[in-house]
């Protein structure tokens, strides 16, 4: 087994204030502090993500690739999250290989009267990029921010862009890339 | 790896044992072992509360009594064995050791090379304890008769 965070309370509360950064600033890429040691195939960021906000009170899902017993055991010892097979039943879901992933509206969407109820997706990508890229408008958005997510497949943008127009339902997306992240949540538009 | 109910009962006795065991007694012990494993610390020794609940009566429902401070920690042994330990306080250095002895007792080997007589010796002072605190008690123990069934 593996062991998680260095200082749970202060690395979790670090780790908690850039996750709030990234969502308050969607298309902006943050660091986080990573744990000590991290099971394959999750990037640091994805697992300091895990470790900092899910607990035994929530669910989590993982896609096929993340479901190995290394990483469900190192989830079940640090966080106690209650791992779930239904992408429909989770809070938070963890997805390793976004070239398989199962459709945005697998997930929980929330209802137009209680849109919190919905699911936090953590996608794992090759790289992320300032600069270049996407165009993210919307709230948090000043100016023109660029965004580009190596390995996210335009399939996948087509969904961010449906997903927004479905506000106040959908998900919220925390991309991930080694031991940074950045947040697209329902909030913003993505045109492609 | 899936384990048998006496498996799970022994580890329960083993793990009750040494959780209720006074913190010098554990230290003393641990110093006399005739070899300590070099492990590492997967989580902890880190101090929370827990709630602790209780029942009125045998079949009342569960009510929250209040929260206990505990120390947990986690261990991991070279050859891949995790022990885990819960004790009451804020007690890091028990759950330490609590947990390494865990992970040991679980190993037949190490179990037979002194871990397993740590426990019995903790046990044996800890029903030692227990007998003197009944006894004490017991000199003031009142016996009610019930009158409505006209015993005696």
């Amino acid at each position: 087994m593996l062991r998680g965070l260095a200082d749970p309370v202060g690395d979790g509360q670090m780790i908690f204030r850039a996750v709030l950064q990234a969502i308050s600033r969607p298309g902006c890429i943050v660091a986080v502090p990573g744990p000590l040691e991290v099971p394959p195939p999750l990037h640091p960021a994805a697992a300091a993500f895990c470790l900092a906000l899910v607990d035994f009170e929530a669910s989590l899902w993982l896609d096929r690739a993340a479901r190995t017993t290394a990483v469900i055991e190192y989830l079940r010892l640090h966080s106690g999250a209650l791992i779930v097979d239904a992408p429909g039943t989770a809070s938070f879901a963890l997805i390793a290989d976004v070239s398989a992933m199962p459709a945005l509206d697998a997930f929980p969407l929330g209802t137009d009267e209680e849109p919190e109820r919905s699911a936090t997706l953590i996608l794992q990508v090759a790289s992320l990029h300032a600069g270049d890229g996407r165009r993210p408008t919307g709230p948090g958005v000043a100016g023109e921010t660029r965004l580009r997510a190596d390995g996210l497949p335009p399939a996948v943008w087509s969904e961010i862009r449906d997903n927004h127009a479905a506000f106040p339902r959908g998900v919220d997306l925390v991309l991930v890339a080694g031991a940074r992240l950045a947040a697209l949540p329902r909030t913003t538009r993505v045109d492609l | 790896m899936s384990a048998s109910v006496t498996d799970i009962d022994a580890r329960r006795r083993w793990m009750s044992v040494l959780a209720k065991a006074e913190a010098d007694e554990l230290e003393s012990v641990w110093r006399e072992l005739p070899a300590t494993p070099d492990y590492r610390l997967l989580r902890g020794p880190e101090v929370g509360l827990v709630m602790v609940c209780g029942r009125a009566g045998g079949t009342g429902t569960r009510f929250n009594l209040g929260e206990m401070t505990v120390t947990r920690c986690t261990v991991e042994l070279p050859g891949g064995r995790v022990g885990h330990a819960y004790v009451r306080g804020r007690r890091p250095r028990h759950a330490e050791l609590s947990a390494v002895l865990d992970a040991m007792l679980q190993d037949p080997v190490r179990a037979a090379a002194g871990a397993q007589s740590v426990v019995e010796r903790l046990a044996t002072a800890q029903a030692r304890r227990r007998r003197a605190a009944e006894a004490r008690t017991a000199r003031t123990r009142v016996e009610f008769l019930t009158l409505v069934r006209g015993e005696e």
